[in-house]
């Protein structure tokens, strides 16, 4: 039971959301996927709130996902860009989350490649702040998702294995999943090639429970679940990476790969893909792969979290 | 000080519902579009046992479905936390049915009104319904029972509180008073 002093306020990262927590968010989920599943797809809980969209970064998915999340709750909602905004004009962040105050804006979703910036925020809004991503450090929404996914296909994320490969190091949804996954007690292994990982002190810092592998063959055996990350083209470019096909043969979900996996293995993907390099089109497409699931998924995790902070 | 009284036994619950099974029945000219729709938490096995009186005497198994009506509340902002939602489950059609709203105790009949709206976002059903095992008074809305167990007087600072087994371990019907 939540009473009202511990009613969350922002969703920032889910360190500090305990097991219970997510547990109720996914319940919650559950709810608001029934509701998307009706011919009707909008229910009442936010009508006459404020939903002000922030991105300072390019965002498909995320962005619409949280625009259709908070349609569907009735709330009214704006999307804005960095681009074309006085933010250009050079707005500094905190003058421009004051002036969405002024103008009433009740939850702010913001993505920002910044890491912490939505802290920042958080200090200066006296609404609800939601994390869509911030530089390097946490992307919650995602994580919810992924965790919602896996419950739904496998039945319980307690013991389970998930294998995170790709480029770790940089990856705001590798830390939120690890963050959310070890709460929830699955086993995490994280498999990346040295230059895309950084210390294993760092995670195991941290995270003492993960396991840390260079050897993606080895790591997929009886894995549950494996998650392949975006690679950013310019890693290649920062030089460290040989080639793009060089990583694939050692870290990408190939049709080889997928040959190896269990009949129940979970493919996920937090998107964009980029198909021939960290996964494989058999392997996106393959029956295995959830990753159209996760972005249906996105939808109800976020209306749930929308409906728990300013419902 | 908390004084409780039992107003209902659990016998008095069985009769009380058999006797709605049976009123539902004459009042729709017999069962065959209605359809009993609990509102959680204990509206949903108050439907469940209306059903199951309903098969008892009449042979026919009508249809039990289950609204959440969380999402319809007028109050959602002068609670305090998000109130945890309830499963919503109902059969895909309900258009041109009789749908009967099944609840504990009819009170402020704020329920009610959010049910009215969750429903109508579902289908339009021909006919809606309401049973209810204990009607305490104090409408603050224009809704009345078509189905009552028991009229109970109150005041606003007593507590009505339905146990039922499926949820309490035990069935009856307390009234608390707070004397000073």
């Amino acid at each position: 039971m939540t009473t009202d002093s511990q009613r969350r306020r922002h969703m920032i990262d889910l360190d500090d959301v305990d097991a219970e927590e997510i547990e109720e968010i996914l319940t919650t989920t559950e709810s608001m996927k029934e509701v998307l599943s009706r011919e009707m797809k909008q229910v009442p809980a936010l009508r006459g709130r404020n939903v002000v969209n922030m991105f300072f970064e390019d965002s498909t998915r995320t962005r619409i996902s949280f625009e259709l999340a908070a349609r569907a709750l009735s709330a009214n909602v704006v999307s804005f860009s960095a681009r074309g905004s006085s933010v250009e004009k050079g707005e500094s962040l905190v003058d421009t989350v004051r002036t969405l105050q002024s103008l009433g804006a009740d939850v702010v979703v913001m993505r920002h490649g910044e890491s912490g910036a939505p802290y920042l925020v958080a200090r200066h809004f006296h609404g609800s702040v939601i994390n869509a991503g911030d530089g390097c450090h946490a992307h919650p929404t995602q994580a919810l998702l992924d965790l919602f996914t896996i419950r739904e296909r496998l039945g319980q994320i307690r013991d389970i294995k998930v294998v995170i490969v790709g480029d770790i190091l940089h990856s705001r949804v590798a830390r939120s999943d690890i963050w959310g996954l070890t709460r929830m007690g699955a086993n995490v292994t994280l498999c990346a090639p040295p230059t895309l990982l950084g210390h294993s002190k760092y995670w195991l810092h941290t995270w003492p429970g993960l396991s840390i592998s260079h050897d993606l063959d080895a790591a997929i055996k009886g894995a549950d679940v494996v998650m392949a990350l975006r690679l950013q083209k310019e890693r290649m470019q920062a030089g460290l990476l040989p080639s793009l096909r060089e990583y694939t043969r050692a870290y990408g979900i190939t049709p080889e790969r997928l040959a190896q996996l269990g009949e129940r293995t979970l493919i996920m993907h937090p998107g964009p893909m980029n198909e021939g390099v960290e996964i494989s089109p058999e392997a996106a497409t393959s029956p295995n792969s959830v990753i159209e699931a996760q972005v249906t998924n996105g939808v109800a995790v976020r209306m749930a979290l929308l409906y728990r902070l300013a419902g | 000080m908390k004084e409780r009284k039992q107003i209902l036994t659990a016998d008095d619950i069985r009769r009380a519902l058999v006797r709605i099974a049976h009123e539902i029945d004459e009042r729709n000219g017999g069962l065959q579009d209605v359809i009993l729709v609990g509102i959680p938490r204990r509206g949903v096995p108050i439907a469940e046992r209306i059903a199951s009186a309903i098969a008892d005497f009449e042979g026919v198994q009508v249809p039990v479905g289950q609204l959440d009506i969380t999402l319809y509340r007028d109050d959602l902002r002068m609670r305090g936390p998000a109130a945890q939602m309830h499963k919503t489950s109902i059969q895909p059609d309900i258009t041109g049915k009789t749908v009967v709203f099944v609840d504990d105790v009819l009170y402020t009949g704020r329920t009610v009104r959010a049910a009215l709206d969750a429903i109508a976002d579902l289908g339009r059903p021909s006919c809606i319904q309401l049973a209810v095992l204990i009607d305490r008074g104090h409408r603050e809305l224009p809704i009345r029972a078509d189905f009552v167990g028991k009229n109970v007087p109150t005041a606003r600072s007593e507590r009505v509180m339905v146990h039922l087994r499926e949820c309490d371990g035990a069935d009856e019907v307390l009234i608390e008073r707070t004397s000073k």
